[in-house]
């Protein structure tokens, strides 16, 4: 075929699609809501949530959900395009291990060296293993199906930071049912879990985020 | 930048006339990139073709406002990358086992024609190939190419760029 004859073939296509970002609210919200729901009816609220609010460990453990969710969100946006560099994206994602670390550190202090086993290992450890990457499910296809539609450089990357934030998302609302609110608890199975939600994401993107 | 934003808007003669301005810069752009690799250049009118394809495919990435060559050089570099691979993958069969007849084919491709898009439209059905050929090389227009299949202008429009999403799949996956 001739490109003259191709360059006709592609001036009559007229399906445009919407832009990457937009795309990616556009399926991560409803299967946010999937996995909120699963959350509500399925695996339940802690009973004691509203008095948890009020206690610093809870704070920490939700507050560091919710930003390895929002900076792996903006690695993912930047990800998503071929031209555009991560920027300060890693940078800031990199501070969430770093704060948990300095919780860690300060549990140690604070936690008598023979509870901390029986503390890191907490009250249901392999619920928490298998639970945020099943609440991860949900948003990580949608995640990946958005940016199959946008144009990653590095597909394997792209699918790892995609991992990274469903992992933050699934561990925000898991944070709700787990009464282990212990920097030490968070800091191995939370850990695990995005680890292993991640590795999900990247073997899943070298395959399916080439383009 | 002003045909690109044109063009998002659905102007498609301004569409048109980016596409072929870009086939340009890319012919050149593919060329030099080959030689420099010292890969010969061959192939250089189905890499140009390739990535084409992809920034069609790929346009909605483009942000408004942001210019426009920083995007295609960065969307050709990943698919001259990709050919390169493939290219990679393909030499690891016994070179001595070429026909010479075949080397000879291959030797003087056609001005400004890309031999890949040809074959892989061998892959795609009977009424799909029928509408590639309608619009590419008869000219037709999504309206006019409808009536001449049967179908409705929506459905022809859906059928088309299904294709060529599939071609391009293809082309990545498979290579030609």
């Amino acid at each position: 075929m001739k490109t003259d004859e191709l360059v006709e073939l592609l001036a009559r296509d007229s399906t445009r699609h919407a832009a990457p970002g937009g795309t990616l609210w556009r399926v991560l919200l409803p299967a946010g809501v999937v996995s909120a729901a699963v959350l509500l009816w399925w695996i339940g609220l802690r009973p004691d949530l509203a008095a948890a609010l009020r206690t610093p460990r809870f704070e920490v453990k939700l507050l560091l959900n919710i930003a390895l969710w929002l900076t792996a969100t903006g690695l993912v946006l930047r990800l998503a395009r071929p031209v555009d560099h991560p920027g300060i994206w890693p940078a800031l994602l990199w501070l969430v291990p770093g704060a948990l670390l300095l919780g860690v550190i300060v549990e140690l202090f604070l936690v008598p060296s023979g509870q901390w086993w029986p503390v890191a290992h907490g009250s249901n450890s392999t619920w928490c293993l298998r639970l945020i990457p099943a609440l991860a499910l949900a948003p990580l296809v949608a995640s990946l199906w958005a940016l199959r539609r946008a144009a990653p450089a590095r597909p394997a990357l792209a699918g790892a930071a995609a991992g990274l934030m469903c992992s933050g998302l699934a561990g925000t609302l898991y944070a709700l049912h787990c009464p282990d609110d212990s920097p030490l608890f968070v800091g191995i199975w939370y850990v695990l879990a995005a680890a292993i939600v991640t590795l999900a994401g990247a073997l899943s993107g070298a395959r399916l985020l080439r383009w | 930048m002003a045909w690109m934003r044109a063009a998002a808007a659905g102007d498609e003669p301004a569409y048109r006339r980016l596409l072929e301005s870009l086939a340009g810069h890319l012919r050149r752009t593919v060329r030099f990139r080959l030689g420099r690799m010292g890969q010969g250049d061959l192939e250089v009118e189905d890499i140009v073709q390739e990535t084409l394809l992809a920034i069609h495919l790929k346009r909605h990435t483009w942000r408004s406002g942001e210019p426009v060559s920083p995007w295609v050089a960065a969307i050709s570099r990943n698919k001259t990358i990709d050919v390169l691979r493939r290219r990679g993958r393909r030499c690891e069969s016994p070179l001595d086992e070429t026909d010479e007849a075949d080397l000879l084919a291959h030797d003087a491709p056609e001005e400004g024609a890309g031999q890949d898009l040809e074959r892989m439209l061998g892959a795609l059905d009977e009424r799909a190939r029928r509408i590639v050929q309608l619009v590419s090389i008869e000219g037709h227009s999504s309206r006019t190419a409808a009536q001449q299949v049967g179908m409705s202008e929506g459905a022809l429009r859906v059928a088309l760029h299904r294709s060529l999403k599939m071609l391009a799949a293809r082309w990545r996956d498979e290579g030609p």
